[in-house]
Order: C-alpha cells, then structure tokens, then sequence
C-alpha cells in the first residue's frame, strides 16, 4: 500500500463515501449558473485534470470555461493545487479564475 | 486572529492602535490602504463588487502573515480586506506591520500585499457603463510576487 492509497482509505471512512464537493467561483460560477455540487467520484477520475475532462465533456458553457487554455486555478481543501494532484472522496474541489484582490 | 475579512469600512488609526497595544518594543509601522479607482483599463468604473472564499481567503492569507513573519524581523501583522459592493474612493484592504525597525517593516508589508494580490481568493468585478465585466488579473502582480521567490 502506497501513501495515496492509505489516504484514499482513510478519507473513504465518512458516511458519504465516494463523492466529492466541488464548488464554483466569480466567472465560472456565473458562466456555468452553478455555485456548487455534490458529485460521486468517476471511477475513472484519479486527478484535478481528469476532473477538469470530465466536467468540460458536459459540453456547452462547461466546455468553453473549463478549456484548456482558460485560466482557471484549482483548490483541493481550501489549498491551490497542481493539475496532476490526485482526488479523494470527500474532497472540497474548487475551480476558478486567476485571483484579483487587493 | 491576524486577518479579518468584511463587508464594513475600517478604521485605520483604529487598527493601528489595536496593533501597537502600547507595545514599547515597536520602533516602526509600515502600513498600506488600497482604495477603489473611478476608472479600470481606459473605463470609468462606478462600482466594485469583491467575491472571496470563504474558509481558503482566510487560510490564505494567515499563511501569508506567517510567512512574513518567518521571513523579517517584525512583530505583528494586521490584515483586513472588505467583501460587497463597493464604490470610488473607498477603502478595500488594509495591511499593518510592526517591528522594531522601518525596513522590515516596508519589506513585510509589501510582501503581504505582493502575496495577496496573487494568492487570496477574491474576485473583483466592476459597474462600468458599458456594463459589469470581472477584472483581469494582472501579469505585473505575478511578476511583483515572484520577486520574492526563494
């Protein structure tokens, strides 16, 4: 067992096994009129960016904010991350654009 | 708590106050206020509204403030930055650094801003007559953060 097994494990522990929470903010929330959702983890989505494919397959707006030459940042747990970072269930993942405070 | 986000104004000589506590070790306070601009990119601008995270902004930027900390001599740190609407001329965000001496005290107060700029998530997006758009982010902030890269 490799270290991301044993956090898949540990993370697949609480009731709602399986999904994670992705949420949406500032111009992808609007593009996509969705703030958040619930979903159950693909099978076959290991990482952020086979998450990214997965939600721009939806085609339409998803399509065209989620492209890949679209700057969008990504969080896992409130910490931004790289594409290649694997997903748990449980995860909070969170899409959005290049930050613009200050 | 180091950083506070909110839809009031602050006060600046209040916060200042609240940070030095009659702290007698403190030689220098270095302090920046952005303000919201009539006008972006060639447009007027009548009105901004700040989106953010919630949870993550706050984690944000505590690891900025600490990161500070671990980097220059200083004593304390304050950041407050607003959320909501908000028009020309008001106050947006606020950073206060303390220390013994003036130039920890600019260079931490520039690095928090620096970071901020490129790391907290909010989102800005601004009234103007043609229109409400959300603001760019610029390559100039990235280019300002890297500056501290090490």
């Amino acid at each position: 067992m490799d270290n991301s097994d044993l956090a898949q494990g540990l993370a697949a522990a609480p009731v709602q096994a399986g999904a994670i929470t992705i949420l949406y903010f500032a111009r992808l929330k609007e593009a996509l009129g969705l703030g958040s959702e619930r979903l159950p983890l693909p099978p076959s989505v290991a990482t952020i960016g086979a998450l990214r494919e997965f939600l721009r397959a939806r085609g339409g707006a998803w399509e065209v904010e989620l492209a890949q030459a679209k700057p969008v940042r990504v969080a896992v747990n409130q910490e931004m991350v790289p594409p290649h970072t694997r997903l748990n269930p449980g995860d909070e993942v969170a899409f959005f654009p290049p930050v613009t405070g200050g | 708590m180091p950083v506070r986000i909110q839809t009031e104004d602050f006060d600046v000589g209040a916060e200042i106050a609240a940070l030095r506590q009659g702290n007698p070790a403190i030689g220098a306070i270095a302090s920046f206020i952005g303000l919201v601009r009539d006008a972006n990119e060639g447009e007027p601008v009548s009105e901004m509204t700040l989106e953010h995270y919630p949870g993550m902004t706050e984690k944000a930027l505590e690891r900025i403030v600490d990161d500070a900390k671990s980097r220059w001599d200083i004593i304390d740190v304050m950041v407050v930055h607003r959320i909501g609407t908000l028009r020309p001329c008001d106050q947006i965000v606020l950073v206060i650094v303390s220390g013994a001496h003036r130039g920890e005290a600019f260079a931490a107060c520039e690095f928090v801003m620096d970071y901020l700029k490129t790391q907290a998530p909010f989102w800005k997006k601004e009234r103007t007559p043609a229109g409400s758009r959300w603001v760019d982010a610029r390559s100039s902030d990235d280019v300002a953060a890297e500056r501290w890269a090490r």
